[in-house]
């Protein structure tokens, strides 16, 4: 089943509240996904400040602590890391790219689930309220927030198997349905040079995805693209620094609602996660159309 | 069995609050002997499965958005939601009568045998989908494949229907205000013929929708694919 939720905040006056939203958001949908679950935020001055790159890794050998240490003394910058456990995040005034390479050269077993200027990724497995609530991502403050519930189909759950799959910069993507083209897809991919880290179907949408946003291709056509190329059932919610995206398969029988006002976006599986949200009854509501790509860029 | 008594118990002027009272509580008083003939349930919150199984002449009035399933397997009770509704509302409704004021997800009275559910907005995919004597009125579009298989009743839609529409149709009847994206297979476009004219002037009474019925174009069941032929491989 899965459950997605996400929310875009246009007012800056509610980036204080992400987190309560989002967690708000993420109960609500605990029911269509109690195996896993996975949350990112964007902006949040503890766990992404601004003016560092961050790193969110799964099966680090090395606790958190040592972990920065390390990377400290490898990069010559000070940097900071957080014990999500079994998520780590890192940050440090350095590029995305010098962190990452840093990371994959400190701990080359651990698995990177999110990098880049503002975006933090946590993963865990279990009931989705009490790991939001062990991450603190009540907490939690930013521009934009987005969250998976997963009731696993196609691979094992494992917190590696949650969604989002972020597997470019400041990228999240999040799906409920299940693609059965990916295969092929995958195969084309990896002969184009891209790698996979996880068997999961959803991996492959986000990395063609991200293949096309780093080929200069923008959000809504590589969405348009993914449209043409897979086959399969899916509800997608796509997020980048400063863009939002919804995009649904053509038979469009993953659910699907958004609400918008002017103070923000949100988009889930079911009105039940948007009902609490501040505004909503004053809401522009809809069920996104199949085949269509919505796309909220941040002003 | 429904339970004798409910431990939800509605206020002086029939309200219930779904944030004091569960879905399950306020279903069982509905089911209930002693059940109140008009309910109004505020606070839904998109909570599924609300006011299903209803089997009296109730009026019951939920007041915001439902989730899924709502009004589902409804006999004689009216069931009106003021706000939006969730996947399959109405869905096998046998008769009574289920309005929703906003826009309905997919599968809105799915397999139903009769009644009749108004949709004020737009229905999603799906609309009527194996509908077996219902009627259904949508005021604004629906979705891809609404009336599929669709046996029997009448699906008035006053703005325009998504992809093949009444896809595998065996007798219900279409009225299309607007376009049709395309049709399903053995569905066609049938002649408007004054006892159809007739019929649509009181469905469209019935809902309280003010269109003129020589405004539609009827679409039904070509009768090509009720049994299988060998020249019709290539249809399925």
């Amino acid at each position: 089943m899965c459950g997605i939720v996400g929310v875009h905040l246009r007012d800056a006056t509610l980036h204080p509240q992400l987190g309560t939203l989002l967690s708000g958001m993420l109960d609500a949908m605990c029911d269509r996904g109690p195996d896993s679950a996975g949350m990112a935020v964007y902006g949040d001055p503890t766990w992404s400040p601004e003016g560092e790159s961050t790193v969110s890794l799964l099966d680090s050998p090395l606790p958190a602590s040592e972990l920065a240490q390390q990377l400290g003394v490898a990069l010559s910058a000070p940097v900071t890391g957080h014990d999500l456990d079994p998520t780590i995040v890192v940050h440090a005034p350095v590029s995305t790219d010098a962190l990452t390479a840093a990371v994959r050269s400190a701990v080359p077993t651990a698995r990177i689930i999110g990098f880049g200027d503002h975006l933090t990724v946590l993963k865990g497995m279990g009931n989705p309220t009490d790991l939001a609530n062990r991450f603190g991502l009540r907490s939690a403050s930013g521009w934009q927030g987005v969250a998976h519930t997963r009731m696993a189909t196609e691979s094992a759950v494992t917190a590696g198997g949650s969604h989002p799959f972020a597997v470019g910069p400041d990228q999240c993507l999040v799906h409920n349905g299940s693609f059965s083209n990916h295969m092929s897809i995958k195969h084309e991919l990896e002969r184009a040079g891209v790698t996979f880290d996880s068997e999961n179907d959803t991996e492959v949408g986000a990395r063609y995805v991200a293949k096309q946003l780093a080929e200069g291709v923008d959000l809504e056509k590589s969405l348009l693209m993914l449209n043409e190329t897979f086959d399969g059932f899916y509800t997608l919610l796509v997020s980048t620094s400063d863009s939002f995206a919804v995009v649904r398969d053509a038979i469009a029988c993953k659910p699907a609602i958004v609400a918008e006002t002017d103070r923000w976006v949100a988009m889930a599986s079911e009105y039940r996660a948007l009902a609490q949200l501040p505004g909503v009854d004053a809401a522009r509501i809809f069920e996104p159309e199949p085949e269509e790509v919505y796309v909220w860029h941040r002003q | 069995m429904a339970p004798t008594v409910s431990t939800a118990t509605p206020t002086a002027n029939g309200v219930i609050d779904l944030r004091t009272s569960s879905t399950r509580e306020v279903n069982e008083l509905l089911s209930s002997p002693g059940a109140p003939t008009r309910l109004t349930i505020t606070h839904p919150e998109g909570a599924h499965a609300l006011a299903c199984g209803l089997d009296a002449d109730l009026d019951v009035t939920v007041d915001g958005h439902v989730g899924y399933y709502c009004a589902g397997m409804n006999q004689k009770a009216t069931v009106t939601v003021t706000g939006n509704a969730g996947v399959g509302v109405a869905e096998n409704m046998m008769s009574g009568r289920v309005h929703v004021k906003g826009d309905a997800s997919q599968s809105a009275g799915a397999t139903a045998h009769g009644g009749l559910l108004v949709v004020d907005g737009n229905a999603a995919a799906r609309c009527g989908i194996s509908m077996k004597g219902v009627d259904v009125v949508v005021g604004g579009n629906v979705g891809h494949m609404s009336a599929f298989m669709g046996q029997a009743g009448r699906l008035v839609v006053c703005g325009d229907a998504g992809e093949a529409l009444g896809d595998s149709i065996y007798e219900a009847r279409l009225y299309v205000r607007g376009t049709v994206a395309s049709l399903g297979a053995d569905c066609v476009e049938k002649e408007m013929r004054d006892e159809h004219l007739a019929e649509l002037a009181q469905l469209l009474d019935a809902a309280g929708m003010r269109y003129q019925p020589d405004e539609f174009t009827r679409y039904g069941s070509a009768r090509q694919l009720y049994n299988f032929h060998v020249d019709n491989a290539s249809a399925y």
